[in-house]
């Protein structure tokens, strides 16, 4: 007989509510012992904040130790303040998220007037992308303004985002688009 | 927030009114409950009868973008009752203060007003015209029993003796009892010990009123002596799991790490930025806490620049770009710029806007005149394959896109900060997927390459590029914890700072030690203390609850400033330093008493806004070694009148930009005067047009989240929420002869969209002033790129080329549509 730990939870509930374990033919202990060992002999646990709106639930994420070393399973943490392991339907589909076979997986890149994408490597599409962010900033550069006050910007490039990037990334990325004299910044805050 | 999450237990009355917390932040419902259960009324205020309303005591229909009407009646159902907190209004709130002579407001305008002028606003104030009047010493003039004829008090109930029952009643849509019931029960908040909250969220901000319906709330909470207690609170809902963070580190426009000012192209030198955004207060009473300005703009570009920013260099004041005074570079303005061909190249990180921006054809449009775009999602998404969207021919378009896969959250390591402004740790369970990387990492590669390019080819003004600090990489791949330290930022020289020696290289302790004469650096004054050599503070766990028992988890994460989980926290005690709640108290003064005077100071509790001695002593005398609680404030006090704002110092009622009636029952000005409205030949509206009778709104549901970028790709969220629906009630859909289920189109000025039909009993008409008002709504998840059928589109074509003068936040939440059967 096998039993997944959504299995699990079911008979352990249909217990407490008093249907006798032995009505259900089998040795409730066994499966606890393989619920268990589901849950941690094979996986790695770390806790992750859901990533949707912002009160800021906590969750568990198992990560197989085998394998392919992909998600198991994602739940909410008992132990965070907020949620006391509650996660809305969003909250509960984070692994579908993250095992998303619709996941870009490479950089890809379409030329001009091209009507597909082609696959390319990091190397070759950060590199273009430092060669055109260079072109457009020298080209457009406005050491002053119409005053004649010194204002050191391009309008030329504008950049939006991001509410989804962690604190640490928010910082590095608005000093680098900021030395690069950006003044379009926006992001989600704003709509 | 103000306030946290948890806090909303502590509520003796929650409105939840712009928002719908049950649907669209659920797990707060668990604090909504648990307030309910311990006798909490709940009051929902919504076009739509949502969820929330569902599960409130009181539930009252408006018609969207009424909001200041509804609220206006209650201002005044406040002060014709008496039932503000009187010594919490005279002590904290700047309602004593005498107003000058050349304030004035006639017939929906106050004075000092010009139309028209350059920029999309349809015209500006000059502010100086609401200035407060001065005592010789040059601290505003007070009038502590309210009644003089020109304090704030006297002038607010001048202004809101329009907003009568009727007068609302007939521009809300409300009935009058209803009215009455949501004033008395939220009224009732006002009693010492009580506590009123609100929660809102777009159905706010997404107004060309929008930061005056949230004004308005304010001079409410601060009326009831809500602000700084527990369960009370001004609380924005954020939608996002670090929008308060990217928020706080102020990628936007306007403002710098910390909301600091974007340098202006008149601040010339350091020193003149410097002196033009310190707020100078002469009151020794005010702490004035914007004082220290120059100390956290100084040490921000100490981590900007490092050992390459020094005094003789203005700290690399110069290498930072400026904004022309006057000048607005927000979303909107981005795009009316592309739309124009001004912008060249693009950037879109994480976010979706040819499906997230109001009027989205244009934005749609505007793409196709960039000649790059960089797009980093974990999906293709509308922005990176816009170039063969509905209606696009590919062959034409010349833009290159490089489309970049981001790793999810849980192949990261990183801390969010939530609506509470907590900043929470979260760490990396598997690897990146594929060839995906952290959004880190990508930044610091691009940036070596941008560097690269400089270093080695020269260019225009490298100086900046070539001198940013670059060093948050460990063995070559971005290193969280170094960008997070330098975030809270170290001492960059041995120096001996309040008698203790600091070395150079160690972390700050907290913001109250940093320094403007370069000998500290840190990315964010408000993050510094969240990573000390005590270690990173967002990563605690401890489950141990405060003295007070009221919630706050003082050692679980941390949260900003200075791990104060309420601000504003003074105001929750009266003057002698006592709480205005017994039980669920925040702080309270526990220092030495003698002969009815404090000899000694202690707080217990939160962590208070200041340590200062309360303002008077327990025989009442008042205390000269102490400061007003709201210390943010130049003067100290709460602002009922905000002379900052652009559209006025008293929030007042106008249409939106698109309404379904002809005159503003409150003055002859029918759209805010100062609102912005964009004007190329995709910027269309109509107001008052009988081709679009209908109130229009967008919305959101449970199973999907902002554009549907991060829900339209899973399963079970499709199976559950497959289709773009416009929700409509049984009445209209029977003026319209449509059937639940079917497909129908809904059209505005600028766009149609084929939608479900959903009819239901949670949309009723509206009356307004005699008329019967439709409204319908529309959920904004949707877009062409999921489902592949292509036929579920945003709900973003619809929506207005107009926002709110102060933050220039679109106005989605109200326009005007038709619905027709197809």
């Amino acid at each position: 007989m096998k039993f997944n730990r959504r299995d699990f939870i079911k008979i352990s509930s249909a217990t407490a509510a008093g249907v006798a374990v032995s009505g259900l033919g089998f040795d409730l202990k066994a499966v606890k012992s393989h619920a268990s060992l589901l849950k941690t002999q094979y996986a790695r646990e770390s806790t992750t904040i859901c990533c949707y709106c912002a009160v800021g639930c906590g969750a568990i994420v198992h990560t197989s130790k085998l394998g392919d070393g992909r998600v198991i399973n994602i739940e909410g943490d008992p132990d965070h303040v907020i949620n006391k392991g509650a996660l809305c339907s969003k909250g509960s589909s984070i692994k579908q998220l993250v095992e998303n076979d619709k996941r870009l997986t490479e950089p890809m890149y379409r030329a001009p007037y091209s009507d597909k994408w082609k696959t390319v490597s990091w190397d070759w599409a950060l590199s273009k992308i430092a060669q055109r962010v260079k072109k457009t900033r020298d080209m457009n550069f406005q050491k002053t303004n119409a005053k004649g006050q010194i204002v050191n910007r391009t309008t030329s490039i504008a950049s939006v985002g991001s509410a989804a990037m962690d604190n640490e990334e928010c910082w590095m990325y608005q000093t680098l688009m900021r030395s690069l004299g950006l003044v379009y910044i926006e992001h989600q805050a704003r709509i | 927030m103000t306030n946290h999450w948890i806090d909303i237990k502590n509520s003796d009355c929650i409105l939840i009114m712009g928002s719908n917390a049950a649907e669209n932040h659920p797990i707060s419902f668990k604090y909504v409950t648990q307030a309910m259960e311990k006798g909490a009324k709940l009051i929902s205020v919504d076009p739509r009868f949502t969820r929330t309303s569902s599960k409130a005591d009181i539930y009252a229909a408006l018609r969207s973008g009424t909001d200041i009407a509804f609220l206006g009646g209650m201002i005044k159902y406040i002060l014709d009752n008496n039932l503000y907190n009187k010594e919490y209004t005279a002590s904290y709130t700047n309602a004593p203060f005498i107003v000058g002579r050349e304030y004035g407001f006639k017939d929906g305008l106050f004075t000092g007003y010009q139309k028209g002028g350059e920029g999309p606003n349809l015209g500006k104030y000059d502010k100086s015209k609401w200035a407060f009047e001065m005592d010789g010493k040059g601290i505003p003039k007070k009038d502590r029993t309210l009644l003089h004829k020109r304090s704030v008090f006297q002038l607010m109930k001048i202004h809101y003796q329009r907003y009568d029952l009727d007068t609302v009643s007939k521009v809300t849509g409300t009935p009058k009892t209803d009215l009455l019931e949501v004033y008395k029960t939220f009224a009732a908040s006002g009693a010492k010990g009580k506590a009123g909250t609100i929660m809102y969220a777009m159905g706010w901000t997404q107004h060309t009123t929008g930061t005056q319906i949230i004004r308005a709330m304010a001079v409410i909470q601060q009326l009831l002596g809500n602000m700084g207690v527990a369960g009370g609170g001004v609380n924005a809902l954020r939608g996002e799991s670090n929008v308060q963070g990217s928020t706080d580190h102020c990628l936007l426009w306007h403002i710098w790490p910390g909301y600091l000012k974007t340098p202006r192209s008149s601040n010339e030198s350091l020193e003149a930025y410097n002196a033009k955004w310190t707020p100078k207060s002469d009151d020794p009473l005010s702490a004035n806490w914007w004082s220290n300005y120059p100390k956290y703009s100084v040490s921000l570009l100490k981590s900007f620049f490092g050992e390459n920013a020094n005094r003789a260099n203005q700290f690399g004041y110069n290498w930072q770009p400026k904004v022309d005074d006057g000048t607005g570079y927000s979303w909107f303005d981005i795009f009316d710029a592309m739309y124009k061909g001004d912008v060249e190249g693009f950037f879109a990180w994480g976010q979706n806007p040819a499906c997230s921006g109001s009027n989205a054809s244009k934005i749609r449009k505007a793409m196709e005149n960039l000649d790059w775009m960089v797009n980093v999602n974990l999906f293709d998404n509308e922005t990176g394959s816009f170039w063969k969207g509905p209606g696009t021919d590919s062959s034409k378009i010349k833009t290159e896109v490089f489309m970049l896969p981001a790793a999810v959250c849980v192949e990261k390591e990183g801390s969010v900060t939530n609506s509470g402004r907590w900043m929470q740790w979260r760490y990396q369970g598997p690897k990146p997927m594929g060839n995906s990387l952290p959004d880190g990492d990508i930044i610091l590669r691009l940036g070596k390459k941008i560097m690269e390019e400089y270093k080695t080819s020269g260019g225009v003004f490298k100086d900046p590029i070539v001198n940013l600090k670059w060093d948050y990489e460990t063995h070559g791949e971005y290193d969280p914890h170094k960008a997070a330290k330098e975030i809270n930022g170290y001492f960059t020289k041995d120096v001996t700072v309040k008698g203790k020696m600091c070395k150079k290289g160690t972390l700050v302790p907290s913001f109250a030690w940093l320094q403007a004469d370069g000998s500290t650096s840190s990315g964010n004054w408000l993050y510094c203390n969240s990573y000390t050599e005590k270690g990173n503070m967002s990563a605690r766990k401890s489950q141990k609850d405060a003295p007070n028992k009221i919630g706050l988890y003082p050692e679980f994460a941390w949260c900003w400033p200075v791990n104060r989980r309420i601000i504003y926290n003074r105001a929750s005690v009266d003057p002698k330093g006592r709480p205005w709640d017994k039980k669920d108290w925040v702080i309270k003064f526990a220092g030495q008493e003698k002969d009815g005077k404090y000899v000694s100071k202690k707080w217990i509790g939160d962590v208070p806004d200041g340590g200062w001695y309360p303002m008077e002593n327990p025989d009442g005398s008042k205390r000269t070694d102490t400061k007003h609680p709201f210390i943010m404030r130049k003067h100290g006090h709460a602002q009922i009148f905000g002379p900052g704002r652009a559209d006025g110092p008293f929030p007042e009622h106008y249409e939106p930009l698109e309404s379904p009636i002809k005159n503003n029952a409150f003055s002859s000005q029918m759209v805010n005067p100062t609102a912005v409205v964009y004007s190329t030949k995709a910027d269309a509206y109509a107001s008052g047009d009988p081709k679009f009778p209908f109130v229009g709104t967008t919305y959101r549901v449970s199973e999907h989240w902002q554009t549907g970028l991060m829900t339209r790709p899973q399963g079970w969220l499709m199976e559950m929420q497959p289709n773009v629906f416009v929700e409509m009630s049984e009445e209209l859909a029977k003026i319209r002869g449509i059937k639940n289920g079917e497909r129908v189109m809904v059209e505005s000025a600028r766009a149609s969209l084929e939608c479900t039909a959903m009819v239901t009993k949670r949309f009723k008409p509206f009356n307004i002033d005699g008329n019967t008002v439709h409204q319908v709504g529309v959920p904004w998840h949707y877009g062409w790129r999921w489902p592949t059928t292509g036929t579920e589109e945003s709900a973003n074509l619809l929506t207005p080329p107009a926002g709110d003068p102060n933050t220039r936040i679109p106005e989605t939440k109200a326009f005007q549509v038709n619905v027709r059967k197809l």
